[in-house]
């Protein structure tokens, strides 16, 4: 390996056969490349598939309501059912261990906002303050709702980032001002932003009494939302979160007189089974790229392969020569493996080298939906390269081998 | 020098086995030029490439400055090659990657002669057979004569004990082919034992002995009266 001369000779062969060692070296080089941008860009999309998830807390449950298609105890199907506090507070008082948060939502879309001469139309929502962390809202300015809001049905509201901008034209110091929602005036007392983007951020936010009382809601809501402790494993949470799901339909259907089997009266959602899916995509897109990466280093492995074969076949003259001149047949092996390893490491790293600059450089100003800052783990880039020499020396060792061991005299007649 | 004591040699083709070399006894001095001749098929190539341990013999003993060559291997067989053998091809077989010096220097190398000794050495040599200034050439720029001239100089680069030549004007015209046979009687009339296969008279006759083969057995063994081939360049 460190034999001075041998060195010398080899740089002396690749030297004088640039066309040879710069095939092989583009071909060990691309097909490095090809799988550290590959599984790059797997990563990328892995990351920018949890991003887009991370907007909403992951194991939220809501809960709404529809008209009920079936006849249950002398009631008329299509009787419209109406969530009440009532309601809300059961569930509150009867699961205060499992729950996390929780909070009832009365909503009016398109409530007519003013702010001085400007009107725009919002969704306006009347919620419990723990709906911050159930929407996983983060406040820019000010505060976010809290309890005594909600006891002294103050006019106090929350607008978003988005609103902000658009409504009050970025005025500076928007907390504490007022603006009128349905003509009546609100105290701002904060904002907030949501990290799924601007059009989480068309909300605003109002205690539920109040909002109850501004738009005549009585004591009906529109959706209730909660999030559970979560247990020891994800399985277990999911089983939880669909056992406690079950639960509340069930006990809405009992208060509301809805039949049993209706399963359009009550409906509910659970973002868990959403996790689940999504990290049943997650295993999908890994497998997926993960097994085009594989090809590409079998396919780089072949090419390695069948160019250490040419290379084997095309010096088989040149090895009876050196024979003939007093080589011995490890000396010949030495020379062929020697060369294979060098030209596949340098070429090797470089593509190594090339790509993952590539993805360092590029990577983090990539902002694509659902791609997002495509990296590579640099240990697996290596593993590939060394694997790709060993794979290369492997495949040239067997024809090196047998080279080695023709007779001189066939060697010699090889055109 | 050379010492076999009946040679048989055999090829199989297919099923059939055809016997090549059918008992041959023949020796070599040290300081001798002998010419094998021998209309083609008759065996010539077969006994050089024995006597080169470029094939192996299958009955019979060989002996090579005093060493028994047997139970060859090719480390054993290599070592031989270069300590005792120069070889000369009808094709030449340089290297063509290679310079003409890096060509005569090859076997020094496999000597494990360091790159400075090498390197003067090859070039004494290659200035030898007069062709000193054309050392950074690459055999494709040679002529067929310079080309074989660069390959004497590479089997003599090694100071072999038996230089062994194919048919080495086979490839020349008559012209280029008395050229190299001038310096092959040079390089005997400095003490080199050597041997020639040819299937050319003339060239046989500026050798100092000339074997006749015939279908595997020696036909004649007779020394002649060299023909200087200084005379017709």
């Amino acid at each position: 390996m460190f034999d001075i001369e041998r060195w010398q000779e080899i740089f002396e062969t690749i030297r004088k056969n640039k066309l040879r060692t710069v095939l092989t070296g583009i071909s060990v080089a691309s097909g490095i490349f090809i799988l550290v941008i590959l599984l790059g860009f797997g990563q990328g999309m892995q990351n920018g598939i949890a991003l887009e998830f991370e907007e909403d807390a992951s194991n939220r449950i809501g809960v709404w309501t529809q008209v009920t298609t079936k006849e249950y105890k002398g009631l008329n199907p299509g009787r419209p059912i109406t969530l009440r506090n009532e309601n809300y507070a059961y569930v509150e008082d009867k699961f205060a261990d499992e729950l996390e948060y929780k909070s009832p939502n009365f909503r009016v879309f398109d409530a007519s906002i003013n702010y001085k001469k400007e009107s725009g139309a919002y969704s306006v929502q009347g919620i419990s303050p723990e709906y911050q962390h159930i929407e996983n809202e983060f406040i820019s300015q000010g505060r976010f709702l809290n309890y005594k809001d909600h006891e002294s049905v103050s006019k106090v509201a929350v607008i978003s980032n988005k609103i902000h901008r658009e409504l009050l034209q970025n005025e500076e110091n928007p907390v504490g001002r007022e603006l009128k929602i349905a003509d009546l005036s609100f105290q701002i007392i904060g904002v907030y932003g949501d990290k799924g983007g601007e059009r989480e951020e068309n909300r605003v936010y109002i205690p539920l009494s109040t909002g109850q009382r501004v738009f005549n809601g009585g004591d009906s809501l529109n959706m209730m939302f909660f999030t559970l402790k979560p247990a020891a494993t994800f399985e277990k949470t999911l089983e939880e979160s669909v056992r406690f799901t079950d639960e509340i339909k069930t006990y809405l259907k009992q208060a509301h007189t809805v039949a049993p089997d209706d399963e359009s009266a009550i409906n509910t959602f659970n973002t868990l089974e959403n996790v689940q899916r999504f990290m049943n995509l997650m295993m999908g897109i890994k497998s997926f790229f993960w097994f085009v990466g594989v090809c590409t280093i079998i396919a780089g492995i072949v090419g390695v392969s069948n160019i250490m074969l040419i290379i084997v076949k095309e010096r088989t003259r040149e090895i009876g020569i050196r024979k003939a001149l007093g080589a011995k047949p490890w000396s010949i092996v030495g020379m062929i493996l020697h060369e294979a390893v060098f030209v596949t490491a340098v070429s090797g790293f470089g593509g190594l080298i090339v790509s993952m600059g590539l993805l360092e450089l590029v990577g983090p100003n990539v902002e694509v939906d659902y791609v997002s800052n495509p990296s590579i783990d640099f240990n697996v880039a290596l593993t590939t390269v060394f694997l790709l020499i060993f794979a290369g020396t492997l495949a040239g060792f067997f024809p090196a081998w047998r080279a080695a061991r023709i007779k001189p005299i066939e060697a010699l007649k090889e055109e | 020098m050379i010492e076999i004591k009946d040679l048989h040699k055999s090829y199989k083709m297919g099923s059939n086995s055809l016997h090549v070399l059918k008992g041959i006894n023949f020796s070599v001095e040290e300081g001798e030029l002998v010419a094998i001749m021998g209309s083609s098929g008759s065996g010539k190539s077969t006994l050089l490439n024995i006597l080169g341990m470029l094939d192996e013999l299958d009955e019979g003993s060989y002996t090579l400055d005093g060493v028994p060559i047997v139970n060859l291997n090719e480390t054993k067989a290599a070592n031989y090659r270069n300590k005792f053998l120069g070889f000369v091809f009808q094709s030449f077989n340089l290297i063509n990657y290679k310079t003409a010096m890096e060509n005569v220097a090859l076997p020094l190398y496999y000597q494990r002669m360091p790159r400075k000794e090498r390197e003067e050495k090859s070039l004494k040599y290659l200035d030898q057979v007069g062709l000193k200034e054309w050392a950074t050439h690459l055999p494709s720029e040679l002529s067929g004569g310079q080309k074989q001239r660069v390959a004497i100089a590479r089997a003599m680069a090694a100071e072999p004990k038996v230089l062994l030549a194919d048919e080495p004007t086979g490839a020349l015209d008559s012209k280029t082919s008395y050229e190299v046979m001038d310096l092959i009687q040079k390089i005997n009339d400095q003490g080199n034992t050597i041997l020639i296969v040819t299937h050319e008279p003339d060239i046989a006759n500026m050798c100092k002995r000339i074997v006749h083969l015939k279908d595997g057995i020696i036909l004649e063994d007779k020394k002649v009266k060299q023909v200087r081939a200084a005379a017709y360049v």
